[in-house]
């Protein structure tokens, strides 16, 4: 009765900003549709956010849930270099990273992926380049 | 008794564009009622760089941009009753309001009132060690150098005694940014200081607003999965808030941009981080139980915000100098420049050993999604990348002193003549940079106060 689940990125379910205090950053994480709310709860674990944040020195994450913003809050200790004032990154303030939140893979139903142009739809994702 | 506050968020950072708030303005104009405008240009390290500014010039030292933004809006606002809340007073508030009284003078507005809000400045109240004291919250513990400055958050308090004393235009300097928007909505609908749930509700409304376009569909737009019209006009947001703290965000009229669910709650949980404990001088705003709801095209009602007792502490930025950052790139394309690009970096860790130059340094390859990697390159090493692309090799370096900053670039500009072939575009920057610590302190030692300033810069 249950589907089979389709593997998709993070970004064709969900988005995400990320803001920085200090060497600290935070991500947010918001399904684009409500009912993906538990499979994400499930699947985007601060462990799995730790491991993807461990090769910039992240080695503490909270995770906060927001369900009825359908929304998560990732906290990330220690992953900016020292902050926006210290840091040799471009991007010292750790702006660019929500989109490498958005790299991770989920298992959801067809039906709740995102295709581009912003509609959900049945099956996976058309591809970024080559439409017209 | 007063329906509805507006309120509109006319600059997230000092280097906004200034025509937007001119925008915002036209449409605050045509809405009957309370109507403020917030200009928040402070960022955490802006007002160590304001202070380095007023120690070479007395008068300097705030929003460089003041007079751009003020100018333009200045009489409008005075003639249809829009009052003016910003920190642009940064480092001198007091200089800040000389500008807007002389701006005022040479648009030929005799009569604009303007408060500024004083007492945020640590560095000329209380010993240095004292401040060395406080327990380091960010950041790390204190060395022997010297303090370039120490400025403590304040709440939204003094903004309503500035408002009270009838003020047109309120310059503060480092104060929590959400209280740029709490603060006129307490003067406003006359909220207690324990009032917490509707303290809370005010300062979610300013922390929708304080980043600008944030809210309102800047800082969004990802084509295809999340699109945003005409995101080049994009029009600043208002917040409509009642006197219970319920709010509807929009934004100016006839502009590009979004309000939806999807833009609110980006913004509702930037740079938050336990969503039960938002803690600012004047409030602990809990958004775990705070709802949205579309009420029509580019409208969000917002409720459910609650408050909890406001901290017994008060948090202030110490920054100290931090040396400089050296910089120089160099782009590399077509058939093999990947390969020609890594051997660009190779060159460049070696002569840095040659010339002995031992500071913390990063060899980036900007093409191959450097920002998300480690200053060692650990993902660079994992991942395949075109080898017929194009990269940009960029070699930073944390220096003590200015002049081995300028050898760390010039390595790379020397590359003109020594490096891989068909490297082009070198540019090399020098930047001086602050460090800052955060640290907590007894609310009882801060001392904020508001008054009126008459007389303009010459």
């Amino acid at each position: 009765m249950t589907a089979a689940l389709v593997k998709v990125p993070l970004h064709t379910v969900a988005h995400s900003r990320t803001g920085d205090k200090g060497n600290r950053l935070n991500a947010s994480l918001i399904a684009y549709d409500p009912a993906l709310y538990p499979y994400l709860a499930a699947q985007v674990t601060a462990e799995r956010v730790a491991e993807l944040f461990s090769m910039r020195g992240a080695v503490q994450v909270r995770r906060y849930d927001l369900p009825r913003l359908s929304a998560f809050n990732f906290v990330i200790d220690d992953v900016l270099e020292g902050g926006v004032n210290g840091s040799l990154n471009l991007d010292g303030h750790g702006k660019t990273l929500s989109f490498l939140l958005l790299t991770l893979s989920v298992e959801v139903p067809p039906d709740m992926v995102r295709s581009k142009h912003g509609h959900s739809g049945p099956g996976i994702p058309r591809p970024l380049r080559g439409h017209s | 008794m007063t329906r509805t506050v507006y309120i509109g968020g006319g600059a997230g950072f000092a280097d906004e564009r200034p025509d937007a708030v001119q925008v915002l303005v036209g449409t605050l104009e045509r809405r009957s009622g309370p109507h403020y405008v917030i200009l928040e240009t402070l960022a955490e390290r802006t007002l160590a760089l304001a202070q380095l500014e007023r120690r070479r010039d007395p008068e300097a030292g705030y929003t460089p941009q003041l007079k751009a933004f003020l100018q333009p809006i200045l009489a409008r606002c005075l003639a249809s009753g829009i009052r003016i809340v910003c920190n642009s007073g940064a480092a001198n508030p007091l200089g800040a309001a000389r500008v807007a009284l002389q701006c005022a003078t040479e648009l030929a507005i005799p009569s604009l009132k303007v408060a500024v809000v004083e007492g945020d400045d640590l560095l000329g109240q209380l010993p240095e060690n004292t401040i060395r004291s406080w327990p380091v919250i960010e950041g790390l513990p204190f060395g022997s150098e010297p303090l370039l400055a120490a400025n403590v958050y304040l709440g939204a308090r003094p903004i309503v005694d500035a408002l009270a004393l009838g003020a047109d235009l309120v310059i503060t300097g480092r104060c929590t940014d959400s209280a740029l928007v709490l603060g006129p909505l307490a003067h406003e609908f006359g909220w207690a200081a324990d009032d917490w749930d509707r303290l809370a509700a005010g300062t979610l409304a300013g922390h929708l607003l304080e980043c600008s376009a944030h809210v309102s569909g800047g800082y969004f737009a990802d084509p295809g999965y999340k699109d945003v019209p005409d995101l080049a006009r994009v029009g600043f947001p208002i917040a409509e808030v009642g006197p219970d703290g319920e709010m509807i965000i929009t934004k100016a009229d006839d502009t590009g941009g979004l309000v939806s669910i999807a833009t609110v709650t980006e913004q509702l949980l930037y740079e938050m981080h336990d969503p039960a404990a938002y803690v600012v001088p004047d409030v602990v705003l809990d958004v775990t139980e705070a709802s949205l709801e579309a009420t029509g095209p580019n409208r969000v009602r917002v409720r459910g915000a609650r408050g909890h007792p406001a901290p017994e502490t008060l948090k202030a930025t110490v920054s100290i100098e931090g040396g400089w950052l050296g910089e120089g790139e160099i782009t590399y394309a077509g058939p093999n420049a990947l390969a020609r690009a890594q051997l660009a970096a190779d060159v460049l860790a070696e002569r840095l050993r040659i010339v002995g130059i031992q500071v913390p340094t990063r060899l980036d390859l900007i093409g191959s999604v450097s920002s998300f990697d480690s200053d060692a390159g650990m993902l660079r090493r994992k991942r395949n990348f075109d080898a017929d692309g194009e990269y940009r090799v960029r070699l930073a370096g944390n220096a003590p002193d200015r002049r081995t900053a300028e050898r760390i670039a010039n390595e790379v500009i020397g590359l003109y003549s020594t490096g891989p072939a068909g490297g082009g575009g070198v540019r090399r920057t020098v930047t001086p940079r602050v460090h800052t610590r955060s640290v907590l302190l007894d609310r009882s030692l801060v001392r904020p106060a508001a008054r009126l300033v008459t007389e303009a810069a010459r």
